[in-house]
């Protein structure tokens, strides 16, 4: 069997908004559209992949939240309706989706040999979380590639930022190395906003985009600097700074995605590519993309 | 109808073992026979309604209430689903949800109602109400807990609430779905081997649980952030359900207590208690935090420059004057206070004038819909259809103490001071109340008014 690889990993962040102002038929509001910057990152995201061949798609995301060590989803399909708890006035997706739960099981084997507590989830009546779904649709809106589904361990709320990195860096060596192993070809997405301050008011029309932009300049800044260090390839930085980060701009990084992003590609030195940044009602958002298959190592 | 109130307080467990898997461990049994007995005590009591605030259910736009009258679904939790799944479909009071979403904007905070279908209901919503209301015969309703929200405005919640029991007679248990120590074991252990964390996590949990014992609930709300500091994983801001739950029981500190199970899930503090109204007699509150009846915002912990403070809490405008007396005039205190040397109204042969009506509060001198402004002159917004659906329940007071009523209103003058934002929301209460009266009507654009309100009309009506 051939070796496996990733052949490309991406931040692809899930506001449900962003389903929302597409008017999926999936989705069951409509919109007016709206966060068009963002929305068209995620195009030129899809775009930029058109022709790098995969199997599958893994991905953490962070609303799937584990106290309980890390788990996988471990059923050959899930079907249901998605209700975001937070934003059901924008997100009631039905979804039909695929897992590779082959390669689920072989990275959860991996973890569990490398000491993480981790668990597959096999109840067939449990719902896939929004931010899953939502990242799913954006990067791939035809569901025709099965996904491997990571929870979210919440390891920052337990200890510190430090800890949480500590394991997710272990997580996305493991995760690589199940992917090398299993032959297969493979796209890792990160689904995760940067800086995560809400305004705690919402417009009358969601999609009112006069109302949209960073909740403060301080957000702004942190979202530059690293955007600006993914753009540059010192990605060890963002894994240096990640504690300051994720406690300044309360950065939705709290829930690992991003570390376990960088380590499954090797915290990466080249530079990444830019495809969008915008605010999600006051959240900086940027859709990122570590071609990897235009860097292989020989 | 009136007369309402809170008849009994519990704080019950929101981990899913409880429901299904009891027999695996024997305090799960505990807390499972505890859940059982409250169930028992809420049916004895007659109780009429249930009220959750459950911690996980988390919002941010301000806080959510479950609207829909009859949520069914699948609950699976999303770190024990290896313990089976729970069906439910449960009866909730649409209406009162519905009632008490505007109570929140009337006290300023963000609110709105959900009714989804597959709307996910929160396993500690979900476990409470399948345990404490097996028959589903109460109608319940079940509130999130905001993530950002801080102690004024979990209070004002809670007083919002305690307000339309009151008012709508209702007999009412309030419910917090929590635990008390949160650190759970972060690896997977075996069922017999369960127990609560760390010692420290104990020894705090014993702590509030001889506190609750002795009914000295304002106590323990007023430990919050230290419990929050010391017991707490901090998956959020703050220790919120035990100011709501004092706050709905008029911050008393002398409850009748009683500690029906205290049991560790997954490492977890789980007890299950019962608070009842009655006067244990126990001593004065330890503490002495504000009261808040309003909330004006107090989450611009990031930006100093934030226009949401606490100074715009009491901007409710210039002093306020009795009424003057003279011949004819027709003074009600059931209306809000005048702002200068005039009565409330005047009556002329079969004709009564009011002076101009805004939406202030009678009691409290409060805006619903909230102010326009807070003292430093910084804009707030504000919601004109609450604004002038009080102004229009202010005229219908006055008249009715002239011996009048709203439907003899004859002719309408009204006062805007943002005619292109307020217009709109204004018209549509109009129509909905004063409009099917059918009185003259102008309504002019102004600068401003003299309190911080949007709205005011000058009526003439006959007696
Ligand atoms: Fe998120």
């Amino acid at each position: 069997m051939a070796q496996g690889e990733i052949v490309a990993g991406c931040l692809a962040p899930h506001p449900p908004h962003l389903v929302y102002a597409e008017n999926p038929e999936q989705n069951e509001p409509v919109a007016e559209g709206g966060w068009e910057q963002l929305r068209w990152g995620y195009e030129r995201l899809r775009e930029s992949l058109k022709g790098v061949e995969y199997d599958a798609i893994v991905i953490l995301s962070p609303h799937w939240q584990t106290y309980v060590g890390t788990h996988f989803l471990g059923l050959e399909n899930f079907q249901s309706l998605s209700v975001d708890p937070v934003f059901p006035n924008l997100f009631r997706y039905h979804y039909d989706m695929n897992v590779d739960v082959e390669l689920a099981k072989q990275i959860h084997d991996k973890a569990e040999s490398a000491g993480l507590a981790v668990r597959m989830m096999t109840n067939p009546d449990f719902r896939v979380d929004y931010g899953t779904i939502t990242t799913g649709h954006m990067f791939r809106p035809q569901w025709d590639k099965p996904l491997v589904v990571i929870s979210s361990n919440r390891s920052r709320a337990y200890y510190s930022v430090e800890v949480m990195q500590e394991m997710m860096i272990e997580l996305g060596r493991v995760t690589r190395e199940a992917i090398l192993e299993s032959g297969k070809k493979v796209v890792v997405l990160a689904s995760n906003s940067l800086s995560h301050r809400h305004f705690t008011t919402e417009s009358e029309i969601p999609e009112d985009m006069s109302k949209e932009h960073i909740t403060s300049h301080a957000m702004h800044l942190w979202d530059m600097r690293i955007i600006d260090y993914m753009k540059s390839g010192q990605c060890q930085r963002i894994i240096d700074e990640m504690p300051e980060f994720t406690e300044q701009a309360i950065a939705e990084t709290d829930g690992g995605a991003f570390t376990w992003l960088l380590s499954t590609l090797e915290v990466p030195k080249y530079p990444a590519i830019l495809h969008g940044y915008g605010t999600i009602i006051g959240t900086g958002n940027a859709i990122v993309e570590w071609p990897v298959y235009r860097h292989k190592a020989v | 109808m009136a007369g309402g109130e809170i008849i009994e307080s519990f704080i019950v467990p929101v981990h899913p073992h409880t429901v299904l898997a009891p027999q695996q461990n024997q305090g799960w049994q505990n807390l499972r026979k505890a859940y059982d007995d409250a169930a028992q005590i809420i049916k004895d009591k007659e109780a009429d309604l249930l009220i959750i605030y459950s911690t996980t259910w988390p919002s941010i736009i301000g806080h959510q209430i479950i609207s829909d009258p009859n949520p069914e679904w699948v609950m699976v939790d999303h770190d024990f689903h290896d313990l089976g799944s729970i069906h439910y479909s449960f009866n909730i009071d649409a209406e009162f949800a519905k009632q008490w979403n505007k109570e929140n904007h009337a006290r300023g905070l963000q609110s709105r109602c959900v009714n989804y279908h597959g709307f996910p209901i929160d396993v500690g919503s979900v476990v409470a109400l399948t345990l404490l209301n097996p028959d589903n015969k109460i109608p319940a309703v079940i509130v999130s807990s905001n993530v950002y929200a801080d102690r004024s405005e979990t209070t004002v919640l809670a007083k919002a609430c305690k307000d339309l029991v009151h008012k709508t007679g209702r007999k009412a248990v309030a419910i917090t779905a929590m635990s008390l120590s949160n650190r759970m074991f972060t690896e997977h252990i075996d069922a017999k081997d369960d127990r609560i964390h760390s010692l420290k996590d104990d020894e705090w949990n014993r702590k509030i649980l001889e506190f609750l014992g002795q009914g000295r609930l304002e106590d323990v709300s007023q430990l919050s952030r230290t419990i929050q500091q010391q017991i707490r994983v901090q998956k959020v801001v703050n220790f919120k359900p035990m100011w709501w739950l004092s706050a709905i029981n008029d911050n008393r500190n002398d409850l009748t207590g009683n500690v029906l199970s205290y049991e560790a899930i997954n490492g977890a503090g789980c007890a299950v208690v019962n608070l009842n109204p009655t006067s244990s007699g126990f001593g004065d509150k330890e503490y002495d935090e504000d009261e808040v009846e309003v909330f004006a915002g107090e989450r611009g912990v990031l930006d100093a420059a934030t226009k949401n403070t606490e100074t715009s809490k009491t901007n409710s405008g210039p002093k306020l004057w009795e009424p003057t007396e003279a011949k004819g005039s027709v003074n009600t205190e059931s209306a809000p206070k005048p702002v200068g040397a005039y009565p409330h109204a005047r009556r002329v042969g079969d004709l009564i004038y009011l002076s101009g009506v805004g939406p202030r509060q009678p009691d409290t001198n409060t805006i619903p819909g909230g102010p326009i402004q807070d003292a430093e002159g910084n804009k707030l917004d504000y919601d004109i259809k609450a604004q002038t659906r009080a102004v229009v329940e202010n005229i219908a007071r006055i008249l009715e103490e002239a011996g009048s009523s709203i439907d003899k209103v004859l002719d309408v003058t009204s006062f805007l001071v943002d005619m292109d934002r307020d217009f709109q929301g204004y018209n549509e209460v109009w129509a909905e109340t004063l409009g099917k009266v059918g009185p003259t009507r102008t309504t002019l654009a102004i600068r401003a008014l003299p309190t911080p309100i949007a709205v005011e009309m000058k009526v003439i009506a006959g007696i």
